[in-house]
């Protein structure tokens, strides 16, 4: 909170610190939330598991100290793939990994590159899980929260209101997967069952978006 | 070491029971004096229900013996952490994700493997297991 955030490439090392520390202090407020969601329909351990893994991904950051953007969403993806214990731990882990690895070795990147990271990342999601949207799982928040982030930006928006615009088309998409049959994971065998609940994954996809969209208001 | 080294086997599902007992009955059907490494890596990292990776990474070192690894996951995280192992390069080089139905392509892998059999035919024998109806 030191530094002047630098308006042409405002996403650093302490950007990503900054969302880590809020993504993480979003999923401990709402880790009951997510278990009970995913109670009806998954094995009631998702706000457990990932209240686990990004308690251990922000010890592991603070323990690391990795310097730039890229680096610290790296360590946080390995971090939730070997900690969550749940299909989220994979799914988050090489979302955050990939977004990583595509920033490269850069101290800091315009909010340009910070989407492109994220598509590569919600890409990897998509091609691990071999899931779509509308299948009712995280991708039916991430990928109206990357369409409008990307809209906004062409637009000429700048990176807060463009994450804040994600933000609520995460949460839209969240909410709208209530009608959805599952389609893929344990909520699948379920069939009709499955539908009237909101997706547990989608809801904490719009918890980490919403935390992006914080962390670039209290920067700007 | 004795030579030709035997394809490892790696059995990873969301309880550490049911990997230990998959793991003990692919042996026990296997026969007397089989000596093909396998490794359970069941459960969480707290223990409970889930998928850990440091148990697959460990199980995945302890049964390579330069020949490959084949692993066989039973259910959603399983599958996925693997995969995500394997995409990180996190495991022993030579480690495949089989294509298979967890306890009948165990049996058949661990059985192929104590032939000397090489990964290709471990992986084969494993995802053939999906053809045998049961009714």
């Amino acid at each position: 909170m030191n530094a002047t955030p630098d308006s042409e490439a405002p996403v650093d090392a302490a950007f990503v610190r900054r969302w880590l520390a809020a993504a993480t202090d979003a999923v401990e407020r709402d880790a009951a939330h997510l278990t009970e969601l995913d109670s009806p329909i998954g094995d009631a351990d998702h706000g457990t598991n990932m209240r686990r893994g990004f308690l251990a991904a922000r010890t592991a950051v603070e323990q690391e100290q990795p310097q730039t953007p890229g680096a610290v969403l790296v360590l946080v993806g390995r971090t939730l793939i070997s900690t969550v214990g749940g299909a989220s731990g994979p799914l988050y882990g090489t979302l955050m990994r990939r977004a990583g690895k595509e920033l490269g070795e850069e101290q800091a990147v315009p909010a340009d590159r910070l989407r492109d990271a994220l598509r590569a990342g919600v890409d990897g999601v998509a091609q691990l899980g071999g899931a779509a949207p509308g299948d009712k799982t995280m991708l039916d928040a991430l990928v109206p929260a990357l369409e409008a982030l990307s809209g906004a930006l062409d637009g000429g928006e700048d990176l807060a209101r463009a994450l804040a615009a994600a933000a609520a088309a995460a949460r839209e998409g969240a909410q709208a997967t209530t009608p959805l049959r599952a389609r893929k994971g344990r909520a699948s065998y379920l069939g009709e069952r499955s539908i009237g609940h909101q997706d547990p994954g989608a809801t904490s996809s719009a918890l980490l978006v919403a935390a992006f969209a914080d962390t670039a208001r209290e920067g700007a | 070491m004795s030579s030709p080294s035997l394809v490892g086997i790696v059995l990873v599902s969301h309880s550490a029971e049911a990997a230990r007992a998959v793991a003990g009955l692919a042996t026990g059907l296997t026969g007397a004096g089989t000596d093909v490494p396998v490794e359970p890596a069941g459960g969480g990292p707290d223990g409970g229900f889930g998928t850990s990776s440091e148990l697959i990474v460990a199980a995945a070192r302890a049964v390579d013996r330069g020949a490959g690894v084949a692993v066989l996951a039973d259910l959603g995280s399983a599958v996925l952490t693997v995969k995500a192992l394997l995409a990180d390069e996190e495991l022993p080089a030579g480690t495949r994700l089989v294509d298979a139905p967890f306890l009948e392509g165990a049996v058949a892998a661990v059985v192929t493997a104590s032939t000397g059999a090489d990964l290709d035919a471990v992986s084969a024998a494993a995802a053939d297991a999906y053809t045998y109806r049961k009714t």
